[in-house]
Formats: C-alpha cells, structure tokens, sequence
C-alpha cells in the first residue's frame, strides 16, 4: 500500500470562520495525505475541525491558508465552477441525510450525475444499474425514495456516488440516521467497494465501532489532528 | 447545455405535477379572465356601436323646438317646419344626400280580428336611404303615391309576425285608425336597436297621407338628413342652421326654436360609456392576474426549503450554478408559457360563451391578449427564477443543510 499514489495531500491547512472578534479557528494548519485505494475514517468530537477538513476534501470549502493538493491539482487556486467540475469529474457523496430527490426514482436518482456528464440516455442507463447491481438494490431500481427503508436510500445514495467511478467517495457520517443493522450492512458494502473495487473512500464517523471497518483512523481535536492510527480491517 | 436544462426541466415538472398545476392554476385563472372579461366589454362596446349605425349613418335629425337636456320645454309652441324646408334643404346645401320628413305616431292598428300598437311614419322614399331600410318583398312608394297621398303602407317585420302571423303581407289591407291601406311592401328585419327599442315595430306611409288622414294638419316636425361622407357632417350642420334661421327669421339676438342633432354625438357618448365598462370589466380582471401573480410568488415560496436541498444535491454531485439556473429558468418559463397558453385558450372559450349568451359581436382583441400573456409569463419567469438564483448562489453544504 505505502507505494500506491498520494491523490489528497493537505499541506499545513488552515480554516477561519468571521472576522475580528468573533474570528473562529476551525483548522489550524493540519497536514495529512491519503493515497489511492485507502480507507480512511476521520473521527473526533464536534467542533474539532472533522467536518471543515471534509467538506474541502470535497471541493465544497477552500482552506484559507495552507494548500490542498487533490490528483496533483491545487484545488485552493480554483474557482466555485473549477471546483464543481473536480467534484464532477473525480469524487463521489455520501451524506447522513441521503440526499435524495424526492418524487424521483433510485434509477434517475443515480442517473442523475451522468446527466452532469453528458453521458447519452442508454449509456447512462445501464451505467446506473450496474451501479445500482452492486448496492445489491437491482430489485427496487423504479422505487422512489419514499417507498424504500433508510438503509435502502443510502445504498442508493452510494450507488449515485460510484455509479461515475469517482477517484474517492466521501462518507459524512454515512450511518449516522441509521439503526445498528442497517449501519453495519453499510459499512459492509463500503469495505466490499472499497476491497473489491478499489474505491479510496474517506469517511467522516463518531462512532468508533464504525471506524474500525477502515484502514486508517485520523482524530481530530480542536482543529489539529491529534493522533493518526493504522491498522487492519476489523 | 440547453437541451440538457430543458430535460431536467420537463422531468422535474412532471415529477412534480400538483405543484406545477397549482403555479400555473394562477396564471392561467388570471389571464382567462382579463382576455374573457375584455371579450365581453369589446362585444358590447361593439353592439352599441352596431345599433347606432343600424339607425342611419352620416344622419342629421332636424326638430322643433330647443335642445334640453332633461326635462323638455313643451316644443308644441315652436312653429313646425313646412314641405318647402325639406326641398329646400335639399337644392341649397351641399353634401345632402337625402332629406326627409319624419312624422310618426302610435296608432292602434288591426288586421282580421288581430290589432297592434305600432309606430307610423309618414315620409317620402328618401327615408329609405337615410334609414338603411331595404326590402324584403314589395316595393317603394311610387310619385303617384307620393304626390296624391294614397293609402299604402310598408311594414316592419314585427308588423308581419304580430298581425299576418309570419305570411307575406303584400296586397292585403291593414285598418289605420278609421281607413284602410295597401301593404305594397316589407322591410328588412334590423333587430332591436343599442336601446333595446324595437325597429322593426313601424309601418312607413306617404307624408301627404300621413298628414290629411292621421294628423289632420300640414305640419313637419321633424327631419332627417343624410350626408354623403362623415367629414361634410360639421360643415352641413352649420349650414342648415344658417339656412334654417333665415328661413324662420330668426333675428341673431333670438334663440334657436329648432335644433339639429348628428349621430356622430349620441355614437361617442354610448361608446364612451361602454369604453367604460371595458375598462372596468378589464382591471377587474387584472386584479385576478396579480392576485394570480401572488399566488405564483406564494408556491415558489414554499417550494424553496425542498428546492434548495435539490439545489444543494445537484451542486454537490457536480452541477454547475449556471446549469441549476438554466434548469429553473427553463422551468419557470416552460410553466408560465403553458399556464398562459392554457389561459388564453380558456379565456377564449369564457369570452365566446359569454358574448354568445348575451347576444354581442365577437371581438378578438390580440393586443390585450399578447399583453395578458406576456405579463403573466413575466410574473413566473421573475418569481420562479429570483428564489432559485438566490439558492444556487450560496454554498452547497449549506444548501444541503437548509431547513
């Protein structure tokens, strides 16, 4: 693994929030890099700068000192659209939530970056079944998301992250709506794509029986990481 | 990148059908009832304006007696106008078509065991052309008839319905008070007047009979004048006034006892007064259109929680903000065009229902249906594309967490 390829490297990465006063240090200069193929939790309580260091991992955010270099690009030297088009083109997203279009099929939901893309209709198609085939959901692919269970939207959710075969998939607290059950059949078809696939994947977690299913666990604490473990799969 | 918006679009429409219904339901209730609404005041406007040429066109009444508004000064005492004014009238002033006596009364008149009420008018042929009254069988007065005074008679159509039961009157006899007279011909039905006066109750006889039998005196109290063209109308006025002062010397200190009234004035009095009406009927209806407006404004408002999470997903997985604008603007205008397409064809269907029921002309008047329709796309472009502007502007994760 120690030779595969840096894509996410932060380099003494800083995020401020306001001005003056009510200045809030969310990050103060964190470094770290992830390279292809790992699986990484990001853990550490609220405030601690886990969710900043995700969302500009995600291209959703840019650091304000500091540089973030995704793919060998430095993403804090892009613009709103630049960015967009890296999320686009090289990363997928799991959120808590789901995230789903309501009123909307899990088909067309996970067709929904192709779209983006421009991929044409019958590519398009079959590229979100095949997605939808290894959320294992091959069987509810016209069922809106009102019609399916929680645990059967976030697979629809992880379907519509991979089905662009993204470089990394980000997972905020991907089980965090989720019964026990249900967070662990996640979790088990995360480390199935990221095993079988060889899909990089970053998850952010405060639940350490979930971050044990990754390789690499990294806390976080009042915007500094405090420790970074490695370890084996669980 | 356009074709792409429109699919988006169109599908995110589809999928959401009740809320599209309800954002073009204003719409489409707003700009049917401005076009209807217009739609009935045009056909009014238009009924009136119909009724007054039904009674003669370019048409000059002159009568004895002052113009008064209101209640009229007994005229009886002014001297009437004699069979010289008329032929007068005619050989000196120019533009004069046709001049003509206009003495009428109501006399009961029977047939067979059958008597009716009507309006009787004793004139000569010229009455005819300064009436727009043609013949539906029959013919004219002859000079003969004219100049003797014979007793014949034309007949309005409702003269036809009420006594000979619909059957062609021509050569049968009609009892005038103590006499009787030939029907030699029927009128052309012309159907009520802006009034809701009955034309078509008239029987037309010859001035000289008219006067011996009916009246019992040689006087003329009132006659029409037909100008050939409307713009010689203010020029004849004046110069049958000249004519007929001198005629009845009136010294310049003195009073006129006649008066001459065009048609031209009772034609922009009623037209005004139903312009009116129009314009009532028509910001009744805009009201609806804004009321309809707010209601757009009122959906779009609510829908903004869902449609910003859609926005903040549609970011996040990779759409540009200018590709989530282009969707919402496609939206909005696909949904305002189709609410005001929908409204234009119900305002038309409203419009012809009501004009139809009230009997009016159909009038379509396209400027205020370009206007209705334009506004009111206007109002969904404005509040469909503003809310979704403001939410593709800000940051997909909080976009994301917007509640």
């Amino acid at each position: 693994m120690s030779n595969k390829k840096v894509i996410i490297e932060f380099k003494n990465v800083a995020k401020s929030y306001g001005k003056g006063e009510a200045k809030t240090h969310a990050l103060n200069g964190v470094s770290f890099d992830i390279k292809q193929g790992e699986f990484v939790s990001i853990m550490g309580a609220s405030g601690s700068g886990k969710s900043t260091t995700m969302n500009m991992i995600g291209c959703l955010d840019t650091p304000s000192s500091g540089e973030y270099v995704f793919d060998s690009i430095n993403v804090e030297k892009l613009n709103r659209n630049q960015r967009a088009i890296i999320r686009r083109n090289y990363l997928g997203f799991v959120f808590q939530g789901f995230n789903l279009l309501g009123r909307t099929s899990a088909l067309e939901n996970v067709e929904l970056p192709l779209i983006y893309r421009k991929v044409p209709l019958q590519k398009r198609k079959s590229m979100a079944l095949e997605a939808l085939k290894k959320v294992g959901l091959e069987s509810v692919v016209h069922h809106t998301p009102a019609e399916l269970s929680g645990g059967q939207q976030q697979r629809v959710a992880i379907a519509r992250a991979i089905v662009t075969n993204p470089l990394v998939l980000l997972a905020d607290e991907p089980t965090g709506n989720l019964d026990s059950i249900k967070s662990l059949e996640i979790m088990n078809l995360l480390k199935k794509l990221n095993e079988e696939f060889g899909i990089t994947i970053i998850m952010v977690t405060h639940e350490e029986e979930m971050a044990q299913y990754s390789s690499r666990i990294i806390y976080f604490r009042d915007g500094h990481i405090e420790d970074s473990l490695k370890k084996g799969f669980k | 990148m356009l074709s792409n918006a429109f699919l988006i679009a169109i599908k995110e429409i589809r999928k959401n059908i009740l809320r599209s219904i309800l954002t073009i339901l204003g719409i489409v209730i707003g700009v049917a009832s401005v076009i209807g609404m217009v739609m009935i005041g045009d056909g009014t406007t238009a009924n009136v304006q119909q009724g007054i040429q039904k009674l003669g066109t370019n048409m000059l009444t002159l009568r004895v007696g002052q113009e008064r508004r209101g209640r009229a000064k007994s005229s009886n005492s002014a001297r009437p106008f004699e069979n010289a004014d008329i032929a007068t009238i005619k050989s000196e002033i120019s533009n004069v078509s046709a001049v003509a006596a206009e003495n009428s009364s109501n006399i009961n008149v029977i047939y067979s065991n059958k008597s009716y009420t009507s309006s009787v008018v004793g004139t000569s042929n010229d009455y005819f052309i300064i009436k727009n009254w043609n013949l539906s069988s029959g013919r004219i007065f002859d000079e003969s008839e004219l100049n003797y005074g014979t007793a014949s008679c034309i007949v309005g159509s409702t003269i036809v319905k009420q006594l000979f039961e619909g059957e062609d009157p021509v050569g049968l006899k009609l009892r005038l008070k103590n006499f009787s007279c030939n029907v030699i011909g029927v009128l052309e039905s012309k159907g009520a007047a802006a009034f809701g006066r009955d034309q078509d109750e008239i029987i037309i006889t010859p001035l000289q009979m008219f006067q011996r039998k009916i009246q019992g005196n040689k006087d003329i109290s009132s006659i029409i004048i037909s100008i050939n063209e409307s713009k010689n109308i203010k020029q004849a006025k004046k110069d049958i006034t000249l004519l007929m002062q001198e005629r009845r010397d009136i010294k310049p200190d003195e009073d006129d006892n006649f008066h001459i009234r065009d048609m031209e004035d009772l034609l922009s009095t009623m037209t005004s007064t139903t312009k009116m009406l129009t314009y009532l009927l028509g910001s009744v209806a805009a009201i609806s259109l804004l009321v309809g407006g707010i209601g757009i404004m009122n959906i779009m408002l609510v829908s903004v929680t869902e449609r910003t999470k859609e926005i903040g997903i549609r970011l996040a997985i990779g759409a540009l903000e200018s590709e989530v604008l282009l969707q919402f603007l496609v939206e909005a205008i696909v949904l305002s065009t189709l609410g005001g397409i929908i409204g234009i064809l119900l305002g038309l269907v409203i419009g012809n229902i009501g004009v139809s029921v009230m009997g009016l002309p159909l009038i379509i008047n396209t400027q205020i249906i370009i206007t209705a329709f334009i506004f009111s796309t206007f109002i969904g472009v404005i509040f469909g594309y503003f809310p979704a502007r403001k939410a593709a502007q800000m940051n997909p994760i909080d976009a994301l967490r917007y509640e």
